[in-house]
């Protein structure tokens, strides 16, 4: 399994290349390149420009840039923000904690939810519980990320306030209370609504995928064998059959999990969380691209990553994928 | 037809899964009222500054926004916006898809190698931030049809989804090249071609329509969201997510303003859920309605 885990290893390595071309090609593509915030600013002449673009080694040609870009990237150097003129690796080192705390603690919420509930629903089919929580699963699956957002704020900060304090019951934005003790609460405080937001819809689609697999599994000849030899109800569900129609479930987590990250772009945004896709969403506003392409190029890492695990993970669980 | 065709079991089935039905109805008025949606007092537009803000009243159903437009009547535009992009990038990544999986799974071989090597690749891209960044800089070529922010972003969320028909046909493919018709219509002579077209691809009519219904659910998401963004479809065309980053920003003055098109968005991906849903119990025999 080394020899296969390293394979695909070395299979990612020309996508990333080829990645890495189409991203380099695409951003001076656009004309004036990495320099078009300058252009439009009438303040600054045609000789302030002459200077930025040699500089930053822009008239040079353009296979040359990418060479000199990948071989920075390659050691870590990631380059330097246009408007912020800060190293792009230390504004998203800044970044990617944050990130990982909303992610992390979202992805936690999910599965705690997601993984009773989809194992009741299956349990009892078409009970009143099961037909309940498949209305909010599709409900879940329907609402957009962003939407659920923006609602949870207009009702857990604008309609509803704390009757003790007249103060918003959850703070609409931002990570800690400014000038506040920085503690765990305050996080846990700010943590409430853009994790709800994140988790909703991710609950709804694993718990739904989870039922219909523990029912497919259920008809499996090998959960009738368990019961006609007298195994109890719960030793049926929970080892024979739980153990199985998870499966299909790691292998979707770990194929879902950069998109956690897409979803943590719009939550971030809308609740002014310091995290990398607030980042990439203010470089994308000033067009700040070395900042862009390297917050675009780390997710891609981590997709590819993601895939690989997904892979190695179902050989772990079920012994009969073999390898070659 | 007879009575007992194919396809009239099909649409039987359909019919039995009451929720898609009422869903089919909710979407054809829904694409009722973007058609109809000149017939308003108002135009998206028409600003009237001394009257923003407005609390919805019998002659602003939804009120107005901060510049004094009828939200009803921008919603209304924005529902045109969204059906739009929804149907048109759907067909466009269906169109691509099934071609891409109908000749890497027919014919195999190093084409098929060559084809999901580029499949693979797309794959990896992080498709929101590729969205954000192709959004930003397609606007500034000097092509003036990329200057029609619709057109953009149906053919780039359209490029960004082609892979997965692509993999789900070229599956399918695979397991019905073999099959005993396939072989018999080579034996009499039938062309490539005409084998993918006419007697394999039918075959795959089922699972190719459910999954376009999941990528019109999500291109209308998507769509929403880069607008809400800033990124999609730019001011002062109306759309809904355009309405809902407005709504945001004055949140306490007029909070009714970012219930609209949320509720939209909601209620027409819902409906396509439904209708996936509908069409998936309609063409697989195999399942038992139990929930009669």
């Amino acid at each position: 399994m080394a020899n296969y885990a390293l394979r695909r290893v070395l299979q990612a390595i020309p996508i990333l290349f080829i990645l890495s071309i189409l991203l380099f090609a695409m951003v001076r593509a656009a004309p004036g390149g990495p320099l078009s915030a300058a252009y439009r600013n009438p303040n600054v002449s045609k000789e302030q420009i002459a200077i930025l673009k040699h500089q930053l080694g822009l008239d040079q040609p353009l296979p040359v840039q990418y060479v000199k870009w990948l071989g920075d990237m390659l050691r870590g150097d990631m380059g330097e923000s246009i408007k912020f003129r800060r190293p792009v690796s230390v504004m998203i080192a800044e970044r990617i904690p944050n990130t990982l705390v909303l992610v992390g603690v979202s992805f936690l919420v999910t599965l705690i939810i997601a993984l009773p509930v989809g194992i009741l629903s299956a349990r009892k089919p078409y009970s009143v519980f099961d037909y309940v929580a498949t209305t909010l699963t599709f409900i879940g699956q329907s609402v957009p990320v962003y939407w659920l957002g923006l609602a949870l704020i207009l009702v857990f900060y604008v309609a509803i306030q704390n009757p003790t304090t007249g103060m918003p019951l959850f703070p609409a934005g931002g990570m800690r209370t400014i000038g506040g003790d920085n503690n765990l609460a305050d996080l846990a405080w700010h943590l409430v609504l853009p994790v709800t937001a994140l988790s909703a819809s991710w609950a709804a689609w694993y718990s739904r995928f989870l039922r219909s697999s523990l029912l497919d599994v259920l008809h499996e000849d090998y959960v009738r064998t368990a019961r006609a030899k007298g195994a109890p109800d719960r030793l049926v569900y929970y080892k024979h059959a739980l153990s199985n129609a998870i499966l299909p479930l790691v292998t979707l987590i770990a194929l879902d999990l950069p998109s956690l990250f897409a979803g943590a772009l719009f939550i971030e945004t809308i609740f002014a969380w310091p995290g990398m896709g607030r980042l990439f969403w203010d470089a994308a506003r000033g067009r700040d691209y070395p900042v862009l392409l390297a917050v675009v190029m780390i997710d891609a890492v981590i997709i590819i990553f993601c895939n690989i695990l997904a892979d190695l993970f179902y050989g772990i669980l079920d012994p009969r994928v073999k390898y070659d | 037809m007879t009575e007992r065709s194919l396809g009239s079991q099909i649409v039987k089935r359909f019919f039995k899964h009451r929720l898609a039905v009422v869903a089919v109805v909710v979407l054809s008025m829904m694409i009722l009222l973007a058609l109809g949606a000149g017939l308003t007092r108002y135009s998206p537009t028409q600003q009237d500054p001394a009257n923003p803000f407005l609390k919805p009243t019998a002659d602003h159903w939804f009120g107005t926004d901060e510049l004094g437009r009828d939200i009803f009547t921008r919603i209304l535009y924005g529902s045109r916006v969204s059906l739009l992009v929804g149907l048109v990038s759907t067909v466009l990544t269906i169109l691509v898809g099934v071609a891409v999986g109908a000749i890497s799974g027919y014919y195999g071989g190093w084409l098929d190698n060559v084809l999901m090597r580029i499949t693979d690749t797309f794959l990896t891209f992080p498709t929101i931030f590729v969205l954000i960044i192709l959004s930003s800089l397609l606007r500034e070529l000097p092509f003036p049809w990329l200057k029609n922010s619709v057109l953009v972003v149906i053919v780039i969320i359209a490029a960004l989804s082609w892979m997965w028909p692509a993999r789900l046909v070229r599956s399918l493919f695979i397991s019905l090249r073999e099959r005993e018709f396939v072989t018999a219509t080579r034996a009499l002579g039938g062309s490539s071609v005409g084998i993918i077209i006419r007697h394999i691809l039918p075959n795959c009519l089922g699972p190719i329509l459910v999954s376009g219904t999941l990528q019109m659910a999500y291109a209308i998401i998507t769509e929403s969201g880069l607008s809400y963004l800033g990124f999609g479809v730019q001011p002062p065309t109306p759309t809904w997510g355009a309405i809902l980053s407005t709504a945001q920003v004055h949140v306490f003055r007029a909070p009714w303003m970012a219930v609209y098109p949320g509720v939209m968005i909601f209620i027409t991906v819902m409906t396509i859920n439904y209708i996936g849903d509908g069409l998936r119990d309609a063409f697989d025999p195999y399942v038992v309605h139990t929930d009669k």
